[in-house]
């Protein structure tokens, strides 16, 4: 089957600073790929290079059968019509209500009628659990709310990839596994292949169908769940057990 | 240049309804601050130089001067410092705001371009309400010198109004609107592009916000000149 994202050899640097080196992963159609990595190993930057927000410094970034990375932003608004993005920090339009914030999209894109703008916030809205709350400020919302309406809003269009960036990051459990049964859901119910950055491996585990780990700007591992627990790379054991060893060096300054 | 470049590609997909909204956000807010500034300049206008034109018998040409000094330079360059400091203020610290919160990638990401959106209606809406202001403002400092003449000073009514007439042109008038309306363009092209660029979240916000006003009024004032000796020449 055609990978519906792939990067090929994907080099990526700011300035001096090198993010990423000679990346190349393939997403399926209809799959969850889960990224997982420390801090600053470049999950983010990958998830924004898959949709155009950046350019890579080198390689190739193929959505749909289409080679990206050289797109204009107007070639580039056609590929990302069919794909929608949930922010760490939900990056809601904060001038707006929820309602409006998850009509944005359709009311950019299509002329459909409000009438019919209303059911689909009110549908989108009643799947992550905020029915009634269309009125609502993003001010008037809590963390998990928050995330909860970027969700609705990337799903508000119909998309067929969705991108979610640390999810549940800064959420209770509770609030967590809400977010993870939100994931798994867009795609048995509508369907939606999920690339997902995230920290937290129970996260990962209880919603992935492949996990990608990268470690210092490359990725070095991808499997299944199952062969991820298995995995014999003691930087895997490392930080999926959470275990201090010497494979991942704790740092403490930013420049050691 | 670039931003100037792109807005103006983007001007065909312009949105009426942003731009109205636009409109009636920045420029009819604005119009407090600047009666305020304006009816004040033209009193203190005519009460300096009215003692100078009465010692060299040409008081009667006080109107006139009040009225010349507005519409050529006064109206369209003070309203312009007043709608940098409000109006480009608040423009990049929205866009600023959007900025550091990924709102602005949020844009890009639901395929919307965001100099279309944010850019585009600003910067119609500033060209086309600055010279809806700057009317108001000359017509204020007009009825704000008015008043001083003809209360503090012995120049009659009919004398301000018929000096008015004979000392001024069309020309006066309009030169100062096309004047403000590249004014316009100004803090709107200022306060987005600073906008765009804020970084390193609210104190980022903070400088782009000051450094916008800085700018604005800078190149103003630059701009002006060059648009005085162009069209007054």
């Amino acid at each position: 089957m055609e990978p519906l994202i792939e990067l090929k050899n994907v080099d990526m640097s700011f300035k001096d600073h090198r993010i990423l080196n000679n990346v190349s992963l393939q997403i399926q159609p209809g799959e969850i790929m889960v990224i997982i990595g420390p801090s600053g190993a470049g999950k983010s930057t990958l998830l924004r290079l898959m949709i155009g927000l950046l350019r890579p410094t080198a390689g190739e970034i193929w959505v749909e059968g289409q080679e990206i990375s050289h797109l204009n932003e107007e070639e580039l608004n056609k590929i990302r019509r069919n794909m929608g993005m949930v922010f760490q920090y939900s990056a809601l339009f904060d001038s707006m209500t929820v309602g409006d914030n998850v009509a944005f999209g359709i009311r950019q894109h299509t002329d459909m009628p409000e009438d019919q703008i209303s059911r689909v916030i009110r549908r989108s809205l009643r799947m992550v659990g905020l029915m009634g709350k269309e009125s609502l400020m993003p001010s008037e919302l809590s963390g998990g709310m928050k995330k909860r309406v970027g969700l609705a809003r990337a799903i508000a269009i119909n998309p067929k990839i969705v991108l979610y960036d640390e999810p549940t990051a800064g959420l209770d459990p509770v609030m967590s596994s809400t977010i993870n049964r939100l994931i798994m859901s867009t795609r048995r119910i509508l369907g939606m292949t999920a690339v997902v950055v995230t920290h937290d491996m129970d996260s990962a585990f209880a919603i992935a169908d492949r996990i990608a780990m990268m470690y210092d700007e490359k990725i070095i591992e991808v499997g299944t769940p199952d062969e991820f627990r298995e995995s014999s790379n003691p930087l895997v054991q490392q930080f999926i057990y959470g275990v201090k060893n010497h494979c991942i060096p704790v740092r403490r300054r930013a420049s050691e | 240049m670039q931003l100037i470049f792109q807005t103006l590609l983007q001007l065909r997909r312009m949105n009426i309804r942003h731009v109205i909204y636009q409109m009636a956000h920045l420029g009819v807010d604005t119009m407090p601050i600047v009666f305020m500034m304006i009816v004040f300049t033209g009193m203190v206008m005519v009460w300096q130089a009215t003692p100078a034109l009465t010692r060299a018998g040409a008081q009667s040409t006080t109107g006139g001067l009040v009225a010349l000094a507005m519409f050529r330079e006064l109206g369209p360059v003070l309203s312009a410092v007043v709608l940098a400091g409000r109006v480009g203020a608040a423009i990049t610290a929205e866009i600023g705001s959007m900025k550091v919160t990924e709102q602005i990638d949020a844009l890009r990401v639901m395929a919307t371009n965001p100099i279309g959106y944010l850019v585009v209606p600003r910067f119609v809406a500033c060209i086309l309400m600055t010279p809806m202001v700057v009317t108001f403002a000359n017509l204020m400092g007009i009825a704000g010198g008015f008043l001083v003449a003809t209360t503090y000073t012995n120049v009659g009514p009919y004398t301000f109004v018929h000096s008015i007439e004979t000392f001024t042109e069309l020309s006066d008038f309009t030169g100062g609107l096309v004047k403000s309306m590249f004014f316009g363009g100004i803090v709107a092209i200022v306060g987005c592009l600073k906008g765009m660029g804020a970084k390193d979240g609210a104190g980022g916000v903070g400088n782009a916000t000051t450094s916008s006003v800085v700018t604005s009024i800078v190149w103003i004032f630059v701009v002006n000149y060059f648009l005085s000796t162009w069209l007054f020449r």
